[in-house]
Formats: structure tokens, C-alpha cells, sequence
């Protein structure tokens, strides 16, 4: 109780002694402790030796001979090496295109009025309803027409263009003052020379946030590459995971499993600690990505 | 729009100030006047057009291409993988919707959505009050709730799988024990859609609670503050001045818990591919089985029509929310 109340001591007095409210907090730090529990178990199923046997697999209390055979195990099994090298193709040139495709439509909606603004904004934004996943078959056909069946371009290039990313620049180029433009188009800047050199610096968080929301999507996503993507050799780190995972299953090298999700999903659980901040607030502006 | 709407109006005013105006300006070949404005103003927009080409090239391709191609290949049918393609009308939609795997699918999908928005709404809501003042405490438990949301639905699928393993799993090594009759949690037909539940709300509750939080930050201070002086206890707080302010939240979160409920089906790709016997199976599932294992891109693409015309329904309701949340055209 001590330990809550100096948790309470910035609130309003007159609330303080209030016990629902506790209540509802002590609720949530339960749950929070449920939410971990998997990450736990991934953890130390990690460093259980195999020879403790398939009963004691879900035991939350880490073994006290700590192996790294399973990490070794999934490491040779799956292919993560190349896994991981296909995932970072994948969002860093979906990334790249896109931050060329956003700056120059955001710019247009922010800064230039031309015939059609209504018709041409209400066209992005239906693309933040009709979530690409959604498209898979017509996507899937038009791709194999490209010649791109089973490439990682044709993974990334329906991400290409971003509605949301576009409405994000756009809010961005706003809140610049139109004077520091004005003084680069007197000193005779043209239209590209003021996106590079006045607009796209002074939008950096927008960017950064921008980043976070799209590498993390695409590192996670599974059925569109699943889809297009046919050589194992070529398989993101989903898809890897969840042949891998069938494999193992099959086996019942439960281990072997949670060293494999930890492998995938360390770079950006790292990643997320370190920035813990940048994500929370880009995750807030993203609603749908 | 309201901008268009209000130069419309002043041009009305005009018009009625001074009405011989009108009639002289329209005998001056009309047609050769609009189309030189409609030039003038095309080579105006020009830039604008040039900067905003490569997105709409590639939304030309993939969003509404993929529209328009879906409706077209919706009409069309094959009588063997081989043969060549033939119109077949409605065929396929009528096909789609006698298919008891279609139907189901639907029923999952809407048992699903329901059973997936609520509770992860109510756990976000929860979390959100709970959370609200910024200490160390309480950033460690956001951080802990939202650590779900950031790993791949494939990743939650690994887990999830053994968690929910008869007898050896970990739901049945700690919980099992205190019931008489373990549940086959993914293999009981009449279990394994709401296993598949449980993963989805513990990944997307903590996503949810950030709508929640920044929807709090709007709630003024004043009013709380005065509130508690009158005397109004937690719940009346809540009900009467949190709720009533945190409506436009609500119904954002509940516009993109249902966009997941049809687009998130990773784990049961995973976990169930559907089964037992169709009872986890979803509708973007279902697609991607007629496409993908049946071939059949006629019924997967009469589907996915279907389905696009629901979330339609849905967008049209809440297209001004978006609209306005982005600023307006």
C-alpha cells in the first residue's frame, strides 16, 4: 500500500484516498504480467537443455544448466542468416521508394493548389481502407504479368506508394513557415532544390516516425510474401519462421522453436528498447498504416 | 470542399449584382473561353501532377487496378485449371455464397471480429486509465503491454502454439491442472476459434491503449478537477466527463480493430489452417485457399469482392472521421 500511494502522490488530493482506481492499476500490473508470460517462456525455453525432458518444456523457472544448443539448433535448421538479409531488402527498398513517393506527393498537397485536390486526396485516402493485404488475388496476378513471381521486388512494390506516409509529409511541410521558402525561391532555388534543401530537413521526426511504422509493418508482414515468393532461399523471415516452425513442430523440438522466434523477433524488440519513446509516439500518429 | 462550395456562392452573389453581366460574357464563343481556362488551369497544376505521379502510379496499379481487376475476374471461370477462361456472370459470386466454407467463414469472421474488438477495447481502456500519469512505473508496464503489438503475428502464432499444447503446454501445465477435463485447445472445434481470440486481443490490446492515452490527454483538467470538488466519485468521473470525451477514440479504434479482424490471419495460417473441420476459418483465410490451394481465381476473386463491398460499408461510415483526422483535401 505504501508502494501505491507513492505512485499516487501527483494526484489531486481530494482522489487520493479513492480505492477504485488502485484497484484498476493493481488490475493492470497483473495483466501486464500475464501480456510477459510468453516472452518469458520463450526466453527460458531458449536455454532449457533437451534433456530435461518434454514434460518440463513449460516450466517458468529457468533451467539451472542453461545450454545454447537450441539457439545452435535453429541457427543450422532454418536459414535465418539469409532470412534476416531477404527481410532487410524487403523494408529497406520498400523504405527508400516510399520516402521519395511521400515527399513529393505530400509536398504537392501541402504547398500547391492544382485542379482536382478534392478528388485526388479523397483517392489516397481510400487506400488507407483498403488495406493491401486485402488485395492479395488481383495483386498476386498482376505481379506474375510483371514478371516479378517470386522476386523481392514483386514483394515490395505494392507498398510503393503510402497514402499514410503522404498525409504524414503533408501534415510535416505544413507547420514550415512559407518565408523560408520565399528567401530560396528569391535566391532563384527551383522546386527540387527547395524540397531537398528546406523541406526535407526540417522533417526529420516526421521521417523517423514515418520509418518506424513502415519497416516495422513490412518486417512482420506474411501472407503477401508467402504468396509471391516460391525459392526458399528468397523467404522473408516470417515465412522462414513458419516453415521452420512446422519442421520443428513436427518434432516437437519445442527449444528449438522459441530460439527461432527470439531470433526473429530480437531486432526489433532491441531495436523498440532502445527507442522506446520515438516508437510510442509514431505508433500514436500511424492508426492505420 | 467547403472551399469550393463557398467560391460557388460568391459567384451566385455576383451574378445577382450584376445580372446584364452574365449574358454578354456567354456570347463570346463560350466553348473556346472554357477550354482555354481548363488549359490554363491544367498548366497550373502541372508540378502538383508531376510530384504526385509515382504514388499515383503505383496506387493506379495496386489499389484501384487491383479493384477494378478483382470485379472483372469476379465474371470469369475456368471449367478445368487448364482450360481457357469464359463469362460466367454472377456464377461465381452465387457460387461463393452457396459455399458452406464462404458462409461459415463469414460467421467465424463476424463471431471473431466481435470477440476480438470488445475485450481488446475494454483491456485498452483499461490500461489507458490505469496508465494515464507519466512515471517510470508506469512507462515499464506501457512498454510491457504494448511489447505484443511490435512482434510479427507469425512470431505470437510459434508461441501461442505451444502454449496452447495439450497436456505438455503451458495453459494446461498451469491452469489445466485445476480443471478435470484438459480442453484440446486448437483441436476442439468448438474451442479453437476463441484460442485463436486470445492471441489477438493480447497482441492488440497494448495498440489500442495508445489511442486511449492520447484520447485522455484531451480530457481537460479543469473539469476533473471540479468534478472531483462536487464530489463525483471514479465511476461518475468516468462515465460522465472521460466516456463522453474519449467518443471520437472509440469509434476509431473500433474502425481499425475491425480492419484487423479481416485482415489479421496470420496465426490461423499457423496455428489451425482453418480447422478443425472450417471452425478458425476467416474470410481472407478462405481467399487465399481458392486462390492459392483450389486455384480458383474466380471464386477467390468473387469473394474478396464481397468482402471489399462490406468494408465499403463500413469505410462510407466512417470516411468524414478519416477525412477530418487528416486534415481535410
Amino acid at each position: 500500500m505504501k508502494l501505491l500511494d507513492a505512485l499516487w502522490k501527483d494526484a489531486p488530493l481530494a482522489t487520493r484516498g479513492e480505492i477504485t482506481p488502485k484497484l484498476g492499476f493493481l488490475l493492470t500490473v497483473l495483466l501486464a504480467i500475464v501480456w510477459l508470460i510468453p516472452f518469458l517462456w520463450m526466453g527460458v525455453a531458449t536455454l532449457r537443455p533437451a534433456s530435461d525432458g518434454i514434460n518440463a518444456m513449460a516450466e517458468l523457472m529457468p533451467s539451472l544448466k542453461p545450454t545454447l544448443d537450441n539457439i545452435r539448433d535453429a541457427w543450422e535448421i532454418g536459414d535465418f542468416p539469409r532470412y534476416t538479409l531477404n527481410t532487410t531488402i524487403i523494408c529497406t527498398g520498400i523504405l527508400l521508394v516510399q520516402f521519395v513517393t511521400i515527399t513529393l506527393a505530400g509536398f504537392a498537397f501541402a504547398r500547391l493548389s492544382f485542379a482536382g485536390k478534392t478528388l485526388i486526396f479523397y483517392l489516397f485516402l481510400m487506400q488507407l481502407m483498403l488495406v493491401p493485404v486485402l488485395l492479395i488475388v488481383p495483386n498476386l496476378k498482376l505481379v506474375a504479368q510483371l514478371g516479378l513471381y517470386d522476386t523481392l521486388a514483386g514483394v515490395m512494390m505494392p507498398f510503393f506508394a503510402s497514402a499514410f506516409g503522404t498525409f504524414l509529409m503533408r501534415q510535416a511541410f505544413e507547420a514550415i513557415p512559407t518565408e523560408l521558402e520565399d528567401a530560396a525561391l528569391i535566391d532563384g532555388a527551383s522546386l527540387f532544390q527547395r524540397i531537398r534543401h528546406i523541406y526535407v530537413p526540417l522533417s526529420m521526426p516526421s521521417f523517423s516516425a514515418f520509418a518506424i511504422i513502415s519497416v516495422t509493418s513490412h518486417w512482420n508482414d506474411f501472407l503477401w510474401p508467402l504468396m509471391v515468393i516460391n525459392s526458399p532461399d528468397k523467404r522473408p523471415l516470417t515465412v522462414g519462421l513458419s516453415v521452420f516452425t512446422k519442421t520443428a513442430e513436427g518434432t516437437q523440438a519445442w527449444g528449438t522453436i522459441a530460439a527461432g522466434t527470439l531470433m526473429v523477433i530480437a531486432p526489433l524488440l532491441v531495436t523498440f528498447l532502445i527507442f522506446q519513446k520515438r516508437f510510442i509516439s509514431s505508433f500514436v500518429t500511424s492508426g492505420i498504416k | 470542399m467547403a472551399a469550393t462550395m463557398r467560391s460557388i456562392s460568391r459567384r451566385d452573389e455576383m451574378s445577382l449584382a450584376e445580372p446584364a453581366a452574365l449574358p454578354v460574357a456567354a456570347s463570346v464563343a463560350p466553348r473556346l473561353h472554357v477550354l482555354k481556362r481548363f488549359l490554363d488551369r491544367f498548366k497550373a497544376s502541372l508540378p502538383a501532377y508531376l510530384l504526385l505521379l509515382p504514388s499515383l502510379v503505383f496506387l493506379a496499379l495496386f489499389t484501384y487496378g487491383a479493384m477494378g481487376r478483382v470485379l472483372i475476374d469476379a465474371l470469369y471461370q475456368r471449367a478445368t485449371p487448364k482450360a481457357p477462361v469464359r463469362f460466367v456472370g454472377l456464377d461465381n459470386i452465387s457460387a461463393v455464397l452457396a459455399d458452406p466454407a464462404f458462409t461459415g467463414a463469414v460467421v467465424n469472421n463476424l463471431i471473431y471480429a466481435v470477440g476480438t474488438a470488445v475485450p481488446s477495447i475494454a483491456l485498452a481502456l483499461l490500461f489507458a486509465l490505469a496508465l494515464s500519469r507519466t512515471h517510470a512505473v508506469n512507462s515499464a508496464l506501457r512498454a510491457a503491454l504494448f511489447l505484443p503489438v511490435l512482434i510479427p503475428m507469425v512470431a505470437a502464432s510459434a508461441l501461442f502454439l505451444f502454449i496452447f499444447l495439450p497436456n505438455v503446454g503451458l495453459l494446461d501445465y498451469y491452469i489445466g491442472r485445476l480443471l478435470p477435463v484438459l480442453p484440446n485447445w486448437l483441436g476442439d472445434p468448438d474451442i479453437a476459434l476463441y484460442a485463436i481470440m486470445i492471441i489477438t486481443i493480447w497482441k492488440n490490446a497494448g495498440y489500442y491503449m495508445l489511442f486511449f492515452l492520447a484520447g485522455l490527454q484531451a480530457v481537460p483538467e479543469d473539469v476533473m478537477e471540479a468534478a472531483h470538488l462536487d464530489g463525483a466519485g471514479p465511476y461518475q468521473r468516468l462515465r460522465h466527463i472521460i466516456l463522453p470525451e474519449l467518443k471520437p477514440t472509440f469509434l476509431f479504434v473500433t474502425v481499425i480493430a475491425i480492419l484487423n479482424a479481416v485482415t489479421q490471419v496470420d496465426h490461423v495460417f499457423v496455428m489451425t489452417q482453418g480447422g478443425p473441420s472450417n471452425s478458425t476459418n476467416l474470410v481472407l483465410f478462405y481467399i487465399y485457399q481458392q486462390a492459392v490451394e483450389h486455384y480458383d481465381v474466380g471464386k477467390a476473386s468473387a469473394a474478396t469482392l464481397l468482402t471489399l463491398a462490406a468494408l465499403m460499408g463500413l469505410t462510407a461510415l466512417s470516411f468524414r472521421t478519416l477525412a477530418n483526422r487528416e486534415g481535410g483535401p
